[in-house]
């Protein structure tokens, strides 16, 4: 479903140094820095997979992110999904996918959440019967009944977070990228995201990719870890292949990056 | 650092080069249509429109820093009042510093450009000596009149809920009193000289005229006199103003 | 659901988003009003002195001031998502756009349009009829589509460079003040027939950006000063300067998709 094979990415970044000197130096020429941000990176994916996708910041995740959604265009290497090049069919490709972002809303800030969802609802030409079934399944299982009447500016971020898993399922995709979403939540709130998205994966058979800090969120959502550090992919497999993951996890994912030297 | 953006202060610079040409084209057009009806030589037109670009930060009312209304707002402003520093003049001092900032690096380009402009597009020295010697003391008049008037719409915020009203139809007045749309000159006879005595013609008008010789000798000394005037009106308004203000920050808590 | 009217949706949620905000709203509308209207004075006091210039009467001027307002502020009103797209880059909204299965300028027209600028607007549409009241100009129904034709193409001309700057910041968002000359530059050296600008910048206008397109030709022909028969379709064809701006905004979204954010 997802076939990923030898990406590679290569950014260049402007690089200034401090000090007037160096301002003064920059007025007339500018030094570029090359970062590696994928160095040969494959994997495959199956449909209703729930798989982690970790590693440090910097790591090139959201690059990963990027070029599956369609948003960015690797340099080489090639990236199939549901038999379409991302980038090069991006209507098609992107309504089959729901992306969030943990930090930045897809809802309309100043009306009610309904009509954001209203509007998704005609961005995504999803057929009313669907749309009601899933608004009513979803206002059920997130406890939304009450947000959907309150302007987005107006929710607290657990609030809003669960309605933008929401919105972001709508459409019924096959495939969800989450990045970051149960961040700052309370402990009721995750616990009904986490909960919701297994439903959703259960049933649906939605493949879902988590990038994540929080290990809690992963041992609870997936079996499969993707790691990958300064570009590359380092682990492939699932929790129980990283040692000392039946303790402590965070101390054994601390353990893992100083392992591999990321 | 104004430094770093090498291609912001470029492209800044060739704007207000633009608006200044395009000034001076549409002035010509008309002198062609009349040349008895121009009230300053085409020449003192040009250099105004130069002298107008290159110290745009320094006379303009809308160089009010949104920080200071935000804490006028929301009472962050009770701090500063905490400090031995009058009010009045820590903040007179940071707008003097605000727009000098803010010219420094323009003006010179700008200047630059409009020297090598042939006549009468460009800018020339001043006629006499005395002009030159003149034009300082106004320019600095003029600053310190055009901060001196931020002052009071500062004052007044403090008693209104929303100062964004005040400064709107403030700014909006001061842009054609002041001479910014068209310079006073230009305005017909009755208006020319209501407008001459009003405190708005003390901030650009009289320094950018005395450059070009328009406003000399004993006209001048008066027009540097009638902004020193109008500092001292503005400023003590200002001050009483913002006494009150204060004392209301502190009785009510912000 | 075909473009338009989801363009439609889009229309109903900003006018509720703005009505969340009635004071800053009102309090937007009066200052560009009030902006526009100091622009008018300078051009009355001017004609208190000066009777004409370049053959061009104070009534005659305002025709020509008021309709190039008139297609500015409905270029502001409904393009402004690319006039403020340094924003849109900026805060991640385009990558959203990207990820949303709809056409990206659709959605860019969409996440932004400006009803404030319809006090702008009507401003425009006074100074219009003031300006026909005053002037000597008898109308026949192909001056009136000229009118027509002028708002078309002027609207055109402005959204063209709003796309332009738009293209631009997905190459780099430093250094755009320039873009100001083109847009705001127009609306305010544009209340003067082009003309009196002297010849250069009228060849600049016909040749390289149809500002005179879209103002000084028409108005000559509704004027009847030494104009052609076929001046009133010169704004319709300079709607196509749309054709390179579309182009060089679809190779800035190609460049964004290489190079990421």
């Amino acid at each position: 479903m997802i076939e990923v094979q030898h990406l590679c990415k290569t950014f260049r970044v402007a690089r200034r140094g401090a000090g007037f000197g160096q301002a003064l130096h920059s007025l007339f020429r500018k030094d570029y820095a090359e970062i590696r941000a994928l160095d040969d990176v494959s994997f495959s994916i199956q449909e209703g997979e729930m798989v982690g996708y970790i590693g440090p910041n910097g790591a090139g995740k959201s690059s990963t992110i990027k070029i599956l959604s369609g948003i960015l265009v690797p340099d080489s290497g090639s990236c199939i999904i549901n038999g379409r090049v991302p980038w090069q069919d991006r209507i098609s490709h992107v309504r089959e996918i729901g992306v969030v972002f943990g930090q930045r809303t897809q809802l309309w800030w100043d009306v009610p959440v309904l009509d954001s969802y209203e509007l998704l609802r005609d961005i995504y030409e999803v057929p009313e019967v669907v749309y009601q079934e899933n608004l009513e399944e979803f206002t059920d299982l997130l406890n939304l009944s009450e947000l959907l009447k309150t302007p987005v500016r107006q929710l607290s971020l657990g609030q809003r977070m669960r309605c933008e898993i929401a919105a972001s399922l709508l459409h019924n995709p096959k495939i969800l990228f989450l990045d970051e979403p149960t961040i700052g939540l309370d402990a009721v709130s995750k616990l009904a995201v986490r909960k919701f998205i297994l439903k959703r994966n259960q049933f649906h058979h939605t493949t879902v990719i988590l990038t994540t800090h929080d290990m809690q969120d992963i041992e609870a959502l997936t079996k499969r870890i993707i790691l990958i550090g300064r570009g590359k992919i380092l682990l492939d497999g699932t929790l129980e292949d990283i040692p000392g993951s039946h303790g402590n996890m965070e101390q054994a994912m601390a353990d893992l990056y100083r392992d591999y030297g990321i | 650092m104004g430094l770093q953006y090498r291609a912001a202060a470029l492209a800044g610079i060739s704007t207000q080069a633009f608006w200044g040409g395009m000034e001076i084209l549409m002035f010509c057009a008309f002198y062609r249509a009349d040349p008895s009806a121009f009230p300053m030589s085409l020449e003192s037109t040009s250099a105004y429109v130069w002298l107008q670009q290159a110290f745009l930060a320094l006379f303009m009312g809308w160089v009010m820093e949104n920080e200071i209304f935000e804490s006028i707002q929301n009472g962050n402003i009770a701090y500063e009042l905490c400090r031995p520093i009058g009010l009045y003049r820590m903040l007179f001092v940071r707008s003097l510093a605000y727009r000098l900032s803010r010219t420094v690096l323009r003006c010179f380009p700008i200047l630059l450009i409009a020297a090598f402009l042939p006549s009468p597009y460009g800018i020339s020295l001043p006629p006499t000596p005395a002009a030159g010697m003149l034009f300082l003391p106004g320019m600095a008049l003029g600053l310190f009149v055009s901060v001196a008037f931020t002052m009071l719409i500062y004052s007044l915020a403090f008693f209104t809920i929303s100062p964004a009203g005040i400064r709107m139809v403030a700014l909006s007045a001061l842009e054609i009193l002041s001479g910014s749309i068209l310079p006073i000159p230009f305005f017909p006879k009755g208006m020319r000289r209501v407008l001459e005595i009003l405190p708005f013609a003390a901030m650009q008008n009289v320094p950018l005229r005395i450059y070009s010789g328009d406003i000399s000798g004993y006209e001048a000394i008066r027009a540097l006199s009638l902004q020193a005037f109008w500092l001292v009106v503005l400023v003590g308004t200002g001050v009483i103003l913002m006494n009150r203000a204060s004392k209301k920050v502190t009785l009510q808590g912000g | 659901m075909c473009g338009l009217r989801l363009y439609k949706r889009y229309f109903l949620i900003q006018v509720k988003s703005a009505m969340q905000y009635k004071t800053s709203f009102l309090l937007t509308t009066i200052g560009q009003f009030l902006t526009s209207f100091n622009v008018f004075l300078g051009i009355y006091f001017m004609f208190q002195r000066f009777h004409a210039v370049e053959g061009f009467t104070y009534s005659e001027v305002l025709l020509c001031f008021s309709i190039t307002l008139m297609e500015f502020s409905l270029a502001e009103a409904f393009f402004r998502g690319f006039d403020t797209f340094s924003g849109i880059i900026g805060n991640g909204e385009f990558d959203r756009i990207m990820v949303r299965p709809r056409n990206e300028i659709l959605q860019v027209l969409g996440s932004r349009i400006e009803l404030t600028r319809v006090g702008r607007f009507f401003q425009a549409v006074v100074l219009f009829i003031y300006g026909i009241m005053k002037s000597h100009v008898l109308w026949s129904w192909d001056k009136v589509l000229t009118v027509l034709f002028m708002l078309i193409g002027g609207t055109a001309v402005f959204s063209g460079l709003f796309l332009i700057y738009a293209a631009i910041c997905f190459f780099t968002l430093e250094g755009l003040e320039f873009m100001n000359i083109l847009t705001d530059g127009a609306r305010e050296y544009g209340k003067y027939p082009i003309s009196i600008y002297g010849k250069r910048v009228l060849q600049f206008c016909t040749f390289v950006i149809p500002y005179a397109l879209i103002q000084y030709y028409p108005i000559c022909y509704i004027l009847e000063k030494n104009s052609s028969w076929w001046y009133p379709f010169l704004p319709l064809l300079s709607a196509m300067f749309l054709i390179p701006c579309l182009c060089l905004w679809k190779f800035g979204v190609y460049h964004y998709k290489s190079t990421g954010s």
